[in-house]
């Protein structure tokens, strides 16, 4: 078969034809892989409100927020205290106790241990404060990581208080 | 003799396919009986390649539909958040948010295993004026109010039936007989329906200071239920544009690609020299010579 | 087959090769060699391809969101259509790709009918292309009721009830079917699981449809045998590949023309009206692609010779290479057979519309002429016709001029007759 062809045209239609194809096929790509994102009725449900009224002092109530526990705690004097006092070069994720509570009576974080997601016992551990028992990490009355193999302390999500009462979570 | 029977059947089979279709436009013009179907037409801004949605007029809509349908017709699958979402009436958060607190909505158990109300927020689903389809029916006079989310697909005729059937209510022909609590419509199916005319002049005041004729909150109305029915049809015009126009350019290219790459198989003048290869051997063969001696 | 055998060049692909011959199959599905002459008609075999790999993508992303629960399904559709991302476009692009499919593979059909490809070598072929219809009826009939809308309910009702017609263990086997006393809950989540399984079982068909084309190869328009490795076929690829890609775009236009801006047109509106056991709508039909059995079925007056009818309608079509006694292939050299070609297309295009309207007057008399008819044409002209037509004579090659510029071949006798110094006369 004779091949008589000009290289460069067929070269630069071919390319062309090759790169506007993938290109669509990318896009058409697109929604097979964003489907399966939270959808506009999971994101509408990101914040929670919580009445607090009840909670006595040293206790904890846990909440559903996005699928995941949150832990609300009214503090004692003395869980303040302690958290307060700890020194920063202790620490293996550095943080301040008053960068972690808006009010220090209420301390509010995500129940997700930050090692591979179990739920923390509370009251529990080397520090009375949270023990994960998945991988023995210790937490302490400010949700810090303090021992065992977790990496960073306990998140706090995003939350305000819209009065004495309530809290918004997200 | 073949043509002529060859003819013979062309003629057959073509009068009798004349006569097929006679008949059944014929039929067809028979069968249409009960409503009118020839719907009222509008100046839809939805409809067409490029259509979108009048934001004034959905607006004006939602205030419709909240203030004289929803006491009977819910729209289960519409959440307060849709509202404020792009493509929709596009009230601004804070609207829609106020919208949403009008409303009270069950929620629980909480801590004591209690269900409670409180004020809808934006997540929750319109609320439905009645628990269920019984309750709807039983309030109604065995009528059951449709639920409209999707009222504008589930209707032949679509926004324009919804539109028609608002404003074809008239007085019934002499001799039509109407029960108690049934009303003559020229658009419903069999004449009657249980739903009494339920737009009149002025009945709502439009914030925006839109003439509420029952003509406009026809339209308006409508044209909320279109989008509740649909409220990506936007985004799915835009995107159908746009991946038209894109096919178009790949399948110029990949023609042009195509007619190269079968260039490389012979042109036609090829073409031409291997049939007439063929020819010559097949008239060599036919001979009985071999083609090299010949030569 | 026929081609040169593959040599993987590197250590590494021999080394491959010789225990998966991978690296063979995809060097035979590319040289496998394809008639030059096979016309746009042929394409529909990759956008079937298409079509089927779409469906089962769309759909497999669908079964993520939906939910198959009478209490749920209807809602779960509506929140695939409003909230999850792209999910309208996923469901539209599901809900018209099962039209489209049945388009493409009814133009496949008719392609093979009008070509004789039925006929041997390719029987095979032909009866597993039969068997995946079915499936495929099996499948879209089954994807249909997941939406849990009045023409899911009822069209279940309906097609469900058919199997009551058998004696003596009809009742029992739709009882079975339903897993209950009428289509309920039961009946959607095995549907749904069905309509789950099915695609796959074709997927696998198709491989075997494949194979079996490939062991004869291809017929072509002209309908006689092509001479493998010759001038007169070209490799698959690049050649039918980049045809079928031109086709298949063309394909996609039609077919998004409708996902974006007639997205229910060919749907049926009760369909959103959610499943109401107590009320029948005033006139079910099934989608348009199941229409021309759905007028059998109602041209027959009896319960059980209806639901005979309509699946002998299918089945004869299994019979089909043994029904046509002709031994020329292709439409083009059969002009009786090629008119009554165009009447069955007709016919099934009139049996389709008639499936839309009531089953009284007019529409039920012409769907029995209709029902006769198409099954006449198979068991009846198809026997009588290839022993009495009269073909034309048939052209020594596919490539032979011919076909499509009658006079060429006179020009070139003419050649050949003053290159013999001789007249051609006797060379016919």
């Amino acid at each position: 078969m004779s091949n008589k062809i000009k290289p460069k045209r067929r070269d630069f239609l071919f390319t062309a034809t090759y790169t506007i194809g993938a290109v669509g096929l990318g896009a058409a790509i697109w929604p097979l892989v964003d489907q399966m994102n939270p959808d506009s009725s999971v994101k509408a449900l990101s914040t929670t409100e919580v009445d607090i009224s009840t909670v006595e002092p040293g206790k904890t109530i846990t909440v559903l927020w996005r699928g995941k526990p949150i832990f609300i705690r009214r503090r004692t004097k003395k869980e303040i205290e302690e958290a307060a006092k700890v020194d920063l070069k202790d620490l293996k994720d550095p943080e301040k106790d008053s960068d972690r509570a808006k009010n220090p009576e209420w301390l509010v974080m995500v129940g997700v241990c930050t090692h591979l997601g179990c739920v923390p016992l509370g009251d529990k551990g080397d520090y009375n404060a949270w023990f994960c028992p998945c991988h023995g990490s210790h937490y302490d009355t400010s949700g810090r990581i303090r021992k065992g193999p977790a990496p960073t302390n306990l998140e706090i999500p995003k939350y305000e208080f819209v009065n004495n009462n309530i809290i918004k979570i997200g | 003799m073949k043509v002529i029977m060859l003819g013979l059947l062309n003629r057959i089979i073509l009068t009798i396919l004349i006569s097929i279709i006679t008949t059944l436009s014929f039929a067809d013009d028979q069968h249409s009986h009960g409503a009118n179907t020839n719907y009222l037409n509008t100046d839809w801004s939805f409809k067409g390649i490029f259509g979108t949605f009048d934001r004034a007029s959905l607006q004006r809509g939602y205030q419709v539909y909240q203030e004289v349908c929803a006491g009977c017709h819910s729209v289960q699958h519409l959440s307060y958040r849709n509202l404020s979402e792009k493509g929709g009436p596009e009230f601004s958060v804070e609207e829609a948010k106020a919208i949403a607190s009008q409303f009270e909505v069950e929620d629980g158990p909480n801590s004591d295993g209690e269900m409670f109300m409180r004020p809808a927020r934006l997540s929750d689903k319109f609320v439905k004026p009645f628990p269920n389809v019984e309750a709807a029916t039983a309030a109604n006079g065995g009528a059951y109010p449709p639920d409209m989310s999707v009222l504008t697909k589930a209707r032949a005729g679509g926004a324009d039936y919804i539109y028609s059937l608002l404003l074809g209510y008239e007085d019934p022909p002499t001799g039509f007989e109407l029960d108690d609590g049934v009303y003559y419509n020229k658009y419903m199916a069999g004449n009657k329906i249980k739903m009494s005319a339920p737009l009149m002049d002025g009945i709502v005041e439009y914030a925006d200071g839109t003439e509420a004729t029952t003509a406009q909150m026809s339209k308006d109305v409508t044209t909320f239920l279109v989008w509740a029915a649909e409220p990506h049809l936007e985004a799915q015009h835009r995107m159908g544009f746009t991946a038209i126009i894109y096919l178009i350019i790949l399948l110029t290219l990949v023609y042009m690609s195509k007619q190269k790459v079968w260039s490389r198989f012979g042109s036609k003048k090829e073409l031409e020299e291997e049939t007439f290869d063929k020819v010559e051997k097949a008239v060599t063969e036919y001979e009985g010579e071999d083609p090299k001696t010949f030569k | 087959m026929s081609e040169n055998k593959y040599i993987p060049k590197t250590k590494l692909a021999k080394w491959f090769d010789s225990r998966l011959p991978l690296l063979s199959l995809s060097h035979h599905l590319k040289e496998y060699p394809t008639p030059k002459n096979l016309n746009y008609w042929w394409t529909f075999g990759g956008i079937l391809t298409f079509c089927l790999i779409t469906q089962i993508i769309t759909g497999v992303i669908l079964g993520m969101h939906y939910v198959a629960h009478t209490d749920h399904a209807f809602e779960s559709i509506e929140h695939i259509m409003r909230d999850v991302n792209y999910g309208w476009l996923l469901r539209y692009v599901h809900a018209n790709g099962a039209s489209m499919f049945f388009l493409a593979v009814y133009i496949h059909i008719f392609r093979g009918l009008f070509y004789g490809s039925y006929k041997a070598p390719r029987e095979v072929i032909w009866i597993i292309g039969v068997i995946i219809y079915l499936l495929m009826m099996a499948t879209a009939f089954m994807g249909y009721v997941l939406p849990w809308g009045q023409m899911s309910f009822w069209g279940a009702t309906v097609i469900t009830n058919l199997f009551s017609a058998i004696p003596l263990v009809g009742e029992s086997i739709t009882t079975w079917l339903w897993g209950g006393y009428a289509v309920d809950n039961p009946t959607l989540t095995r549907f749904y699981a069905l309509h789950y399984l099915l695609p796959f079982l074709i997927f696998g068909l198709i491989i075997l449809h494949i194979w079996a084309l490939h062991v004869p190869g291809n017929n072509n328009p002209t309908g006689i045998d092509v001479k493998k490795n010759s001038n007169e076929t070209m490799p698959f690829h690049p050649y039918m590949v980049m045809k079928d890609i031109t086709a298949l775009l063309v394909f996609i236009i039609i077919f998004f023309w409708f996902v974006f801006f007639a997205p229910n047109a060919l749907g049926h509106p009760d369909n959103y009206i959610e499943a109401n056991p107590l009320v029948t709508p005033t006139h079910i039909v099934p989608e348009w692609y199941l229409l021309p059995f759905y007028a059998i079925l109602r041209a027959i007056p009896s319960k059980l010779g209806g639901v005979i009818f309509m699946f002998a309608a299918i089945f004869v079509l299994v019979l089909l290479p043994w029904l046509d006694t002709s031994k020329v292939r292709s439409s083009t050299f059969r002009p009786l057979y090629r008119k009554f070609f165009w009447v069955l297309v007709v016919t099934v295009i009139l049996l389709g519309y008639l499936g839309a309207k009531p089953p009284e007057g007019i529409y039920l008399v012409l769907s029995r002429i209709a029902t006769a008819y198409y099954f006449i044409h198979f068991l009846i002209l198809l026997p009588v016709l290839g022993r009495y037509e009269k073909t034309d004579p048939l052209p020594m090659s596919i490539s032979d001029p011919v076909l499509d510029k009658p006079g060429l071949i006179d020009k070139f006798k003419k050649a050949a007759g003053q290159y013999e110094g001789d007249n051609v006369g006797s060379f016919k």
